[in-house]
This record gives structure tokens, sequence and C-alpha cells, in this order.
């Protein structure tokens, strides 16, 4: 058997590099293919909204099973138990409110972005200029999140083990991702989303069953072995390793559950896919098909992540660069050696490639159609000229996401998404859910609950133990990002601000409107009602 | 072809619609679903978080072997989220789309708000 991470490399790198490879050029072919002649407004941003429900569905999923659920999950379950489980549960429940509140109204009443649903009943540019700033803001730092897990990945399975290698694979991520947003729009990105999603499927399946008959096809004999080769034994099954320690990371725990649940239904990259339908039925059908490849790919992880606790072990997975997120590599290169970590590997990398292309064709989105065209042109701009800018912000975001990568590439992966949940569901969930439902709601209501969850949430993370003050924080963390102990202005002591900042963003919302002098009109609130529920008005497929 | 996307004009014609007793009736059977069981599964959800974070020993009782009560709990997440999307698919698509399409379809064909 090869060396196990005794170097910090496993497996061969050549393979892992030539499967990749081989990906990568496949997906571009595809991309290629799928644009076709496109390229009018809708086809960039919505893929002409000509997908199925079923193929939507499952680009969902694979927007939404990003290299934090993939490696990050499964790498907390392998080394602290229960309690990386309880991740994948918020994670999966929260589709529940995209469906039943958000999924159809929202298809009913915009056309690429979440400020044209509030556009229908409100002041046009200030309320289209904080949706823009939000969902820029909930794109960067899922992006960071997406390229600092690259670059762990990069040194583990390519053999990069210099900085200024990591530095330049990161680059090269940025790179193909920039290229696969300009060539293929929302359709590209979209074909590359659905072949990632059945591949990851399949090979997260076939890998679960592959632990479960090494255990004999017995859950509890798989999870018996877990405890046994855990140094904390049978605690490893139940909830309290990473979260029981003391109340405040209990506390910690509950905001983040907060986070988890309710941010789903605020993500800009997941809300912009439900436009790729041709209606509001197809999207509901989306979500559907999503629930089904999240939920069954959250169980894998439960197994795989056990079974890296198994046959792998804590120590060696700690030990190893990438920590957490190498733990389903190991297990993979365990189990199947050299062929299944390449195949592994493949997948992770396309995983945060396809990730990245989808945040980034958002926020281009956002920029063009909201900040330029809708602000700065007063909603003049031509349809040409809008996906000229969209291409242009696409390069800049992704150099932006090349160099937060760089400086973020030590940080725990789904610790970061969580921490993007949290500010998706305070600055972007209310605004959405009053526009959609509350006859009240006004202009000042959305800007106070847009900028107020905004500002607080990023404002507590930068006060808490995430940012200083904590050689090692309570609640999985690790360490802060600003290493030196004596640099501490940690005021807020919870890793992850939703608890607060979600309930306050409701709160000014409410606050925002009751308070305003100029009312709500009921005529623009009967337009919106009656769009959202008949679909009247609303953009169809172009091919339906 | 549909209704202009900007569509200011107007809005009047919509309070219309929305007064009428077609469209309360989908807006009333809208909420009677959505409202109760958004709120079963977002207070099962937190009944879960709750217990997990302050009753970590009653989720360590073995039930079967090594699965124990916080595996069944966890896993019953998993039933009830896909149990609510079925039962809610279906009901969208008998009780609620057809209503839907039929009010739709008058407002297109017939006065064009």
């Amino acid at each position: 058997m090869t060396t196990l991470a005794s170097g910090g490399v496993v497996g061969i790198p050549a393979v892992n590099i030539t499967i990749f490879a081989f990906f990568v050029v496949v997906t571009l072919i595809i991309a290629l293919t799928a644009a076709g002649g496109n390229q009018t407004t809708t086809d960039y941003y919505a893929g002409g909204r000509a997908f199925s429900g079923r193929q939507n569905g499952i680009a969902i999923g694979g927007d939404y099973l990003s290299a934090a659920s993939f490696l990050g999950i499964a790498g907390l379950i392998a080394l602290h138990g229960y309690d990386g489980f309880l991740y994948s549960i918020g994670f999966l429940v929260g589709w529940l409110l995209v469906l039943l509140l958000v999924a159809a109204p929202l298809r009913n009443t915009g056309r690429y972005t979440t400020a044209d649903v509030l556009d229908l009943r409100l002041r046009a540019v200030p309320v289209r200029a904080a949706a823009a700033v939000s969902t820029l803001t909930v794109s960067l730092f899922y992006l960071l999140a997406q390229m600092a897990g690259a670059g762990a990945l990069v040194s583990l399975l390519l053999g990069v083990r210099s900085s200024a290698g990591q530095d330049i694979t990161v680059a090269v991520v940025g790179l193909l991702m920039i290229f696969y947003v300009l060539v293929g729009g929302m359709k590209g990105t979209t074909w590359v989303q659905i072949v990632k999603a059945t591949i990851l499927a399949v090979g997260a399946a076939a890998t679960t069953i592959w632990v479960l008959a090494r255990a004999g096809f017995s859950l509890s004999g798989l999870l018996r072995h877990a405890a046994a080769s855990s140094q904390a034994g049978s605690a490893v099954l139940g909830p309290g390793l990473l979260y029981g320690v003391n109340t405040v990371s209990k506390f910690n725990f509950i905001s983040l559950s907060i986070a988890l649940v309710l941010g789903t239904a605020g993500l800009p990259h997941v809300l912009m896919r439900l436009y790729t339908v041709p209606s509001a039925s197809e999207a509901r059908r989306s979500v559907v098909w999503t629930v089904w490849l999240v939920g069954l790919f959250y169980l894998f992880t439960l197994v795989l992540g056990y079974g890296a606790m198994w046959l792998v072990g804590g120590k060696q997975i700690e030990s190893s660069p990438g920590a957490a997120n190498s733990a389903v590599p190991l297990l993979a290169f365990r189990l199947g050696g050299t062929l299944l970590l390449g195949i592994v590997a493949a997948v992770a990398f396309a995983t945060i490639l396809a990730v990245v292309a989808g945040l980034t064709i958002t926020a281009s989105a956002s920029f063009a159609h909201d900040v330029y065209a809708g602000v700065l042109r007063g909603g003049d701009a031509g349809p040409g000229e809008e996906v000229r800018v969209a291409r242009v912000t696409a390069v800049v975001i992704g150099g932006v996401a090349v160099i937060g990568g760089i400086f973020a590439k030590d940080v725990d992966v789904a610790f970061l998404v969580a921490l993007a949940f949290a500010v998706a569901a305070s600055a972007n969930l209310p605004s959405i859910l009053y526009s959609l439902f509350w006859p009240r709601f006004t202009s000042r209501g959305a800007l106070w609950s847009i900028y107020g969850g905004l500002i607080s949430s990023v404002g507590l993370i930068i006060f808490s133990p995430v940012v200083s003050g904590s050689a090692s924080a309570p609640g999985g963390a690790g360490p802060s990002l600003i290493s030196d102990p004596h640099i501490n202005f940690a005021f807020f002591p919870l890793d992850n601000p939703g608890i607060v900042s979600i309930p306050l963003a409701f709160f000014l919302g409410w606050l925002g409107s009751v308070t305003d002098k100029r009312p709500s009109d009921p005529a623009r609130f009967a337009r919106m009602q009656v769009r959202a529920l008949t679909g009247i008005g609303a953009e169809r497929g172009s091919q339906v | 072809m549909p209704v202009t996307q900007s569509g200011r004009g107007s809005a009047s014609g919509y309070e219309v619609v929305q007064a009428s007793r077609e469209f309360q009736t989908l807006r009333r059977r809208l909420g009677s679903f959505v409202v109760p069981a958004g709120m079963l599964f977002l207070g099962w959800y937190f009944l879960y978080v709750i217990v997990a974070a302050f009753a970590p020993g009653f989720m360590r009782t073995r039930v079967l072997g090594e699965v124990n009560v916080g595996l069944c709990f966890g896993g019953a997440q998993f039933v009830s989220t896909f149990t609510i999307t079925i039962i809610y698919s279906r009901w969208a698509q008998r009780h609620f789309d057809p209503l839907s399409a039929r009010i739709r379809q008058r407002l297109e064909t017939g006065r064009r708000p």
C-alpha cells in the first residue's frame, strides 16, 4: 500500500491531475455546446428559462452540495462525530422553507434577481441597490469558502506543497471558472452543475455502499467500529463533543441552527436558479428534486464520516494537510486506492469549480442587472450592454475570489459557509418574505431590514472569536483569523451571529414599515399578490 | 403574450382581481396549508435542536445496537422533510395549480388588467 499521508501527499499526484483534467475538458465541451449561439439577457442570466424541473432541481443540488457539504460535513463527523450531523439536518430542513414559501411566488414575480421581486412593490432605486449590496456580500462570503477549500485540497491531492504552488492552483481554479461563466452563461453552468451533481451523487453512493459492506451492512456495526477507533469512544455517537462543551457553545449551536435552517431561502445563487425554469410549478418541482438529492446525499455523508473515523482515524485526518476537509479523500484512498482517490479528488475539484461558477454568475447578474442597469442607468441599459457589463463583472469577481481564496486557505470550509448562511438569512430573507406576504411592508422597512441585517451579521462576525482573541474557539471554529492572542476585540461571544442578527432584521423590517410616513400602496401589493399566486405577467420559458 | 413585465399602468385592475371571491379562495387555500406546515416543521426542527443541545444524555440512549435516540431523532428529521415535500407537491398539483391556472387564463384572455 502506498504511504498514507506520511509525507502529506496521498496517492499519485499525476493520476489525480489526469482525472481532474479529463473532467475539466469534458465539462468545458458541455458548457461550450450548451451555450450554443446564445446570449440574450434571458439566456445569460436564466438559461433561456428552458430547463425542466428535474434538470434544474439536480443543478440546484449541484450548487448546494458544495465542498462544504461534500468534504466539510463528512470531515466534521469524522472528527467530532454526531455534531457534524447537526449541520446536515439544518442544511436539509431549510429547503422546506424554500419549497413552501419562496419557490413558486418568487418565480412568478421576478425575472433574474431577488431585487426584481422587491421592485414590484417598493421604490426601485434605493431598494435595488440595497438588495444588490446584500447579494454581493453573501456571494463573496460563499465564494471565499469555496476558494479556501480549493487551496487545502490542492496540497493534499496534487502534491503541491509550497504556498506559492497552492496560490497558483487557486488562480487556475479562478480562471477556469471565469471561462465557464463567460462562455456558457447560465445555460453552460447549469449543465456543468447537472453533470457534477450526478457524478457526486453516484460517487458518494458507491463509497457509502463500500463502507457499509466493510461493516457487514450493519449501521450498528459501523458505529461500533467508529466509536472503538475514536479516542472519545462512544461519545462520538451522541451530540455534544463540539457544541456541548459549555453554555456559550450550546448557544453557539442554537445560533448556527437558526442560521442554517433560515439561510437556504436567502441564498442568492440558489434563488436565481428558480428563474431558469418555464413556470412556477416547474420551480416547485425543482425544489422537490433538490430535497431528494440533498437529503439522500447527507445520509451518505453520515456513513462516510463515521467510515472515515473508523477506517482512517481522527489522528491521521487531523495531521494531514486540509485537516477535516481531507477525511473523505483519505477514506477513498483507504478503500479504493489511487483510482478512487483520483475520482473523489476530481469530483471535489469539480464541485468547487461549479459552485464558484454559479456564485460568480449570480454576483455578476446582481451587479449588472441591479446596480448598473437598475440604479446607474435608471433601468435604461440596452440588453446587449447589460450582458457585457455582467461579463466584465464576472471577471472582476473571479479576481476577487482568487485573492480572497489565497488569504483564506486555512479556514474550515463548513464553518465559513455557515457564516454565509447567517448573512443570507439576516440580510435577504426578511425582505423577501415581507415583500411577498405582508401588505404593509414599505421601502423603508426593506432598507432597514436589509442594511440592518447585513451590518449586524457582518459586524458581529468581525467582533466575534472568529476574527480575534481566541486560540481555539469553542464550537469548531478553531483559532481566530488574527492569530496573535494579544489582539482581542471579540466582545460578542458566539461564532455565529444568527441568533441576534436574524430576529433583529425581521424586527427592523417591521419597525421601518409601521413608522414609515409613506404607507405601502395597496394597489401595488394587489399586483404583487395576484402575480405571485397566479403567475400572470411572468416570463415563460423560451422553448415552452 | 402575457401582460407586460413592468406593467406599472393600472394596478387597480389587480385590486379587482385580488378582491374577487375566486382569488380569495386561492389565497386562503394556500395559507391554510403553508402556515400550519411551516409551523410544524420549524417547531419539530427546533425541538430537535434544543434536545440535542440541552439533553445530550437522552440523545445517547441506545435504541437498537449502537443506534441511539439521537440518530433516530435525526433520521426522523429526514423522514419528516421528505414527507412534507411529497404531501405539499401533491397538494399543490391537485388543489392549488388548477385554480391558479383558471384565474390566470381568465386574466390573460378576458379583461386584461
